[in-house]
């Protein structure tokens, strides 16, 4: 099992290798220069090629590369050419409001998900199976900044439950903070609650036929102890899988909807360096991102060996 | 017929993206009024009061503006999934007929491309290229290479183990006939279904992208863009920021019964 997860572990630093070369060739391949981008059009050609210097645009490209990934691998992302500060302070800063939302939003998917699959599985075919049906065809397609849109005209300009957006801080209080943070959590948990409650769905129902669960039945364990205790188990493959394969359009939703709450998170900073050309900041975040995506299908493969008895003895 | 009527679902959707679709092509030759004509004085009037679902900020109509967003979004949608669908499928047919070192390779490159989220590279590309419908198609259908790539090498891998394959080979076929005679219409009907479900996915990401303002530049109404200018305004004038977000939710919707139709009528397996 050792060698299985060096193994992995080292095809993940191969890919997040790859994945910084793909972007960092993105970046320069496309054409138009990160000065001239920067400055914009009406920069004198002094001060151009000043800063072409101080991004080390003059050097060849494998040495801007190096440069960069080394730095990188220190935690010097470089520094932020409109607010002046080093990357990574700005994406560390920005963590304190994307993680929470991020782990607000998977909790409250978890809540939705798990119950309404299990119960759906176990009434196949009845009302509440085909309620559950109705809530996950929609749910998938809803659009997550327009449902924050929708609660933030429902609980904040109607009813004047909920701030409209905006963070005060988590110095303002660990309460007002996560007040600010549930209605975007929501947003971004309702779409993911979808897939999962047709994916938890679907593993349920297969495993409720196996001989396993049978026997949970047959030695006396009630209909809802053989579920959870036996079927639910059995599932959570699947489950952990299409978890992991959403963290892509976590990510994305997270970009949207910090966006419509104006929440400062690391999607908004993202769309703050486009708007404001800021090219290293959005290489980095746009690196970081896609690290994370990676990762968490890393721990997803990793999950399934400690999940399932069964794949650990084949890969190993 | 009768083959709509044993398939509700198939139904159901056919009869949605139908008249998405014929909407969209409409308001190519007609709409109620031109979509982008402003008319200050009759500016936020609710839905019924001025025109069939109200005007927006500057007076435009929303009923023309969400006709003429249907076709952007659509178009788009259409050709995002159609160059992803098509450059993944080829490097999928392309990775199952070569060795395992090009499978690996492919599948690296495509975990690596699925990492990026649309939304991020649509960023990156619309730094230097600028936003547009240019650079939605590819930041959309770059996302969808790696979903079909993976697709068409999963099931080609299958097809290339069977009898009349083995047989093929014996023969001594080219490996390029035995994709284009066994291998591709074997695994058509999946690439199908996948296309269908993917251009729901792919409106609802092009909606994404206009909210932020990467998608079509204006004066062209999106459904995205529609919805956040419709942000400041949602005290006085909530009908804005409701019209835009249900027509993708019916098109998304539309999309994917359509998808899960076909996967009922053309593979009877899947039941």
């Amino acid at each position: 099992m050792a060698s299985l997860i060096a193994r992995r572990l080292t095809s993940l630093l191969v890919t997040l290798l790859v994945t910084s070369l793909l972007i960092f060739l993105a970046m320069d391949l496309l054409p138009g220069d990160p000065a001239a981008v920067m400055l914009g059009t009406s920069a004198s050609p002094d001060t151009l090629a000043a800063l072409q210097r101080e991004l080390g645009l003059d050097q060849p490209l494998p040495l801007r590369y190096l440069g960069w990934i080394s730095g990188v691998l220190q935690g010097d992302l470089g520094t932020s050419y409109t607010y002046g500060v080093p990357v990574a302070g700005l994406i560390v800063e920005r963590l304190a409001v994307t993680l929470p939302l991020a782990a607000m939003a998977i909790l409250i998917s978890l809540l939705i998900a798990v119950p309404l699959g299990v119960e759906a599985a176990r009434r196949q075919k009845r009302l509440i199976d085909l309620a559950v049906g109705l809530f996950s065809y929609v749910g998938i397609a809803v659009p997550a900044f327009w449902l924050g849109l929708l609660l933030i005209l429902l609980f904040a300009t109607n009813l004047g439950w909920m701030p409209a957006g905006g963070f005060p801080g988590w110095e303002a209080g660990t309460l007002l903070a996560l007040q600010a943070l549930l209605l975007p959590a929501v947003a971004l948990a309702l779409p993911q609650a979808a897939v999962l409650t047709r994916v938890t769905r679907a593993a349920v129902l297969e495993t409720l036929n196996e001989d396993f669960v049978r026997t949970a039945r047959a030695k006396g364990l009630g209909e809802g102890g053989a579920v959870w205790q036996h079927a639910l188990p059995a599932s959570l493959v699947p489950i952990i899988t299409v978890f992991g394969l959403q963290a892509t359009f976590l990510v994305a939703g997270a970009v949207l909807v910090e966006n419509v709450f104006n929440l400062p998170g690391l999607g908004r900073l993202a769309y703050q360096a486009l708007s404001q050309r800021d090219v290293i900041v959005m290489q980095d975040v746009v690196l970081f991102f896609a690290g994370l995506v990676i990762v968490m299908n890393f721990l997803v493969e990793l999950a399934y060996i400690l999940v399932d008895p069964r794949l650990r003895a084949e890969r190993s | 017929m009768r083959i709509l009527a044993r398939y509700p679902i198939l139904l159901a959707g056919a009869l949605i993206t139908g008249s998405l679709i014929l909407t969209a092509v409409l308001s190519l030759v007609w709409t109620p009024l031109p979509p982008a004509q402003i008319n200050i004085l009759q500016r936020l009037k609710p839905p019924l009061e001025q025109g069939l679902l109200g005007t927006d900020q500057f007076g435009r109509d929303m009923a023309s503006m969400l006709m003429a967003g249907a076709w952007n979004s659509l178009s788009t949608a259409f050709l995002a999934v159609a160059a992803g669908a098509s450059i993944g499928s080829v490097l999928g047919l392309l990775a199952a007929a070569g060795r395992d070192l090009l499978q690996t390779v492919l599948m690296r490159i495509c975990d690596v491309i699925f990492a990026v989220p649309p939304i991020l590279s649509a960023m990156v590309l619309g730094a230097f290229l600028g936003a547009g419908r240019f650079t939605a198609i590819i930041a959309i259908g770059t996302f969808m290479i790696p979903v079909f790539a993976r697709l068409t090498l999963a099931g080609a891998l299958q097809i290339w183990t069977r009898p009349y394959v083995l047989a093929a080979i014996g023969m001594g076929r080219s490996a390029l006939r035995i994709t284009l005679v066994h291998v591709l219409p074997n695994i058509s009907n999946q690439i199908i279904v996948q296309v269908t479900i993917q251009l729901g996915l792919a409106i609802l990401t092009e909606a994404g992208l206009s909210f932020l303002g990467l998608g079509l530049t204006p004066p062209a109404p999106t459904w995205g863009r529609m919805l956040a200018d419709a942000q400041t305004f949602i005290g006085q004038a909530p009908w804005l920021a409701v019209l835009p977000g249900a027509a993708t939710l019916m098109a998304v919707i539309g999309f994917s019964l359509l998808g899960d139709g076909l996967r009922e009528l053309l593979d009877p397996r899947s039941r």
